[in-house]
C-alpha cells in the first residue's frame, strides 16, 4: 500500500478545505471497509486520506416528519440494533444487519456505502428502492439521480455525504441471494410502498442498482408475488462472473422481488 | 505520525507511517504475534481483535485510525495463568485444530456473548460469518460457544 497523509479534521468545512487542498486527490475515510481494500489492492493511491471520525452530529437516527433521517456515519451495527429504525423501516434495519459480517458492520458506515455505490452493495437498493434523499454538505441529491454507473455517482471530489433521509415505508422488504463468500449481493431486491408509490430497486444483476418500473406498475395495482410472476427481466445488460452468469441473476431478480414482495406482506 | 493506543492495558506512544493496518503495529511493532493475518481481502476473520470493545478486523483499519483508543488482543485475555473462559472452551470442546484462526474466533465469540449471552445455534453460526476455519469444520467451535455461554466452565 503506498502511504499518504492522514488527516483527521473536526469539522465537515475542515474536511472540505483538506479535500480540496489534495488537488482532487485526497479520499475521505468513513469506516474503511470498501476503501482500505481498495488500498492495499492499489486500486487507488490517494495523496490523502481524510478520516470523519472525528466529525460530529453525523452519527445520529431520528425521525424528521415523514422520513427516518440516518446519519453518514451510522455503522451498519449501528442501523441495525436502533428501535426507531426497527419501528418506522424494519426493512432497513434487517438489511443492515446482513451485511457481510459483524465485524465490518462494527466498522462500515451508511455513507461511505452509497459513496462507494459498490453495485452488489446491498444499502443502494434500500436508497433507490424508497425513493431516499441523500444530503451532503452542499445539497440534497434523489435516489433517482444518485447512482449514475458502475461506482460512479454524482459527488464532487471535495462533496461529503452527511445524511440519507428515508422516507417512512406502508410496506417494505428485502430479499438478497447473497454471495457464500462475501455476503455481497449476487441479486437483492428492495420492494416497498411508500407515499411516493411502489418501486422495486435490484442491486447486484447488472452494473449499478437500477428499478423495475414493469413490476412497480404491477404492483401499484395489486401488491401480491402473484402480479409479478409473469414479469420477467432481460438478461441483457446484467452481470456474468464468477457467482452466476447473466440469465441465472434475471431469472433470480423474479425469484427475489416476489421473496421481497411477500415478505414485505408478511 | 504519532500515535498513542491501549493496547491490552498499556498505553503505547509510537511513531507509525499512516498506511501502517493495525495488525501490522501489534505484530509488528508490539510483536504480539498471537493476531494474525490469514487473507487479504478482509474475510478470513484471523485478525479480529476488540477496539472499544467491539470486534473488527485489524487488517482493515489503519493504526493511525486507533489512535486514543483501546485494542485488546488475544493476549490480554488469559488472566494470571488462567485461561479466559472462551478460550477454556474452546479447549475443552477442541474447538481448534491447527489454532491459526483461533485468536480471532475467540476474540469475535467473546464480542458475541458481550451481545447476545446466550445465543442460539443459529446465531453462533451466524456470528462467525466473519471468520474462516479450515480446519474444523466449525462444530466443535460452536460447541465451544455453547460451553461458554452455559458457564459450564464458570464465567
Ligand atoms: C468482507 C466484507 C464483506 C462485505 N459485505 C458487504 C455486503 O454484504 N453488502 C454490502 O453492502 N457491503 C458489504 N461490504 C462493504 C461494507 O458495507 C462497507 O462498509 C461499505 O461499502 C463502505 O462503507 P465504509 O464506511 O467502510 O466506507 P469507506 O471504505 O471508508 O469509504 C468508501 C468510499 O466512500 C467514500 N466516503 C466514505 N464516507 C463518505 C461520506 N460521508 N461522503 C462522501 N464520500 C464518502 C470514501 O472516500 C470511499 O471512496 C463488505 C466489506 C467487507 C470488507
Ligand atoms: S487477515 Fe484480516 S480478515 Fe483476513
Ligand atoms: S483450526 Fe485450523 S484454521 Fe481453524
Amino acid at each position: 500500500m503506498q502511504n499518504f497523509e492522514f488527516h483527521r479534521p473536526k469539522t465537515i468545512a475542515e474536511a472540505v478545505a483538506a479535500l480540496k487542498s489534495s488537488d482532487g486527490d485526497g479520499k475521505l475515510l468513513a469506516g474503511g471497509q470498501s476503501l482500505i481494500p481498495v488500498l492495499k489492492h492499489e486500486l487507488a493511491m490517494p495523496s490523502a486520506l481524510i478520516s470523519l471520525a472525528d466529525i460530529g452530529g453525523l452519527d445520529e437516527i431520528r425521525l424528521d416528519g415523514d422520513n427516518l433521517a440516518i446519519g453518514a456515519k451510522c455503522t451498519h451495527a449501528q442501523v441495525a440494533s436502533s428501535d426507531v429504525v426497527k419501528n418506522t423501516i424494519g426493512a432497513l434495519a434487517k438489511l443492515a444487519g446482513h451485511i457481510g459480517d459483524p465485524q465490518v458492520r462494527n466498522r462500515g458506515t451508511l455513507g461511505g456505502s452509497v459513496a462507494h455505490a459498490d453495485p452488489a452493495a446491498d444499502y443502494p437498493a434500500a436508497v433507490l428502492g424508497l425513493g431516499a434523499t441523500i444530503k451532503t454538505d452542499r445539497r440534497a441529491i434523489a435516489a433517482d439521480d444518485f447512482f449514475t454507473g458502475f461506482f460512479e455517482t454524482p459527488l464532487e471530489s471535495d462533496e461529503i455525504v452527511t445524511a440519507v433521509l428515508f422516507p417512512k415505508a406502508e410496506k417494505a422488504a428485502y430479499a438478497k441471494f447473497a454471495s457464500p463468500a462475501s455476503k455481497y449481493a449476487i441479486v437483492g431486491v428492495f420492494v416497498a410502498k411508500t407515499g411516493g408509490g411502489v418501486r422495486v430497486a435490484v442491486t447486484g444483476a447488472g452494473p449499478k442498482v437500477f428499478r423495475v418500473t414493469e413490476m412497480e406498475t404491477a404492483l401499484a395495482s395489486n401488491f401480491s408475488s402473484d402480479a409479478i410472476k409473469d414479469i420477467a427481466v432481460s438478461a441483457d445488460d446484467l452481470n456474468s462472473d464468477v457467482e452466476a452468469g447473466a440469465e441465472y441473476r434475471a431469472h433470480l431478480v423474479g425469484v427475489m422481488a416476489r421473496r421481497a414482495v411477500d415478505a414485505a406482506n408478511g | 505520525m504519532q500515535v498513542t493506543i491501549t493496547v491490552n492495558n498499556r498505553s503505547i506512544t509510537r511513531d507509525v507511517e499512516a498506511r501502517t493496518l493495525l495488525v501490522d503495529f501489534i505484530r509488528g511493532e508490539l510483536a504480539l504475534t498471537g493476531t494474525h493475518v490469514g487473507c487479504d481481502t478482509s474475510q478470513c476473520g484471523a485478525c479480529t481483535v476488540l477496539v472499544d470493545g467491539k470486534s473488527i478486523k485489524s487488517c482493515t483499519m489503519l493504526a493511525v485510525e486507533a489512535d486514543g483508543h483501546e485494542v485488546s488482543t488475544i493476549e490480554s485475555l488469559e488472566k494470571n495463568g488462567e485461561l479466559h473462559p472462551m478460550q477454556a472452551a474452546f479447549r475443552e470442546c477442541h474447538g481448534l485444530q491447527c489454532g491459526f484462526c483461533t485468536p480471532g474466533m475467540v476474540m469475535s465469540t467473546v464480542d458475541l456473548l458481550q451481545n447476545n449471552a446466550n445465543p442460539s445455534e443459529p446465531e453462533i453460526r451466524e456470528w462467525l460469518e466473519g471468520n474462516i476455519c479450515r480446519c474444523t469444520g466449525y462444530h466443535n467451535i460452536v460447541k465451544a460457544v455453547q460451553h461458554c455461554a452455559s458457564g459450564t466452565k464458570g464465567a
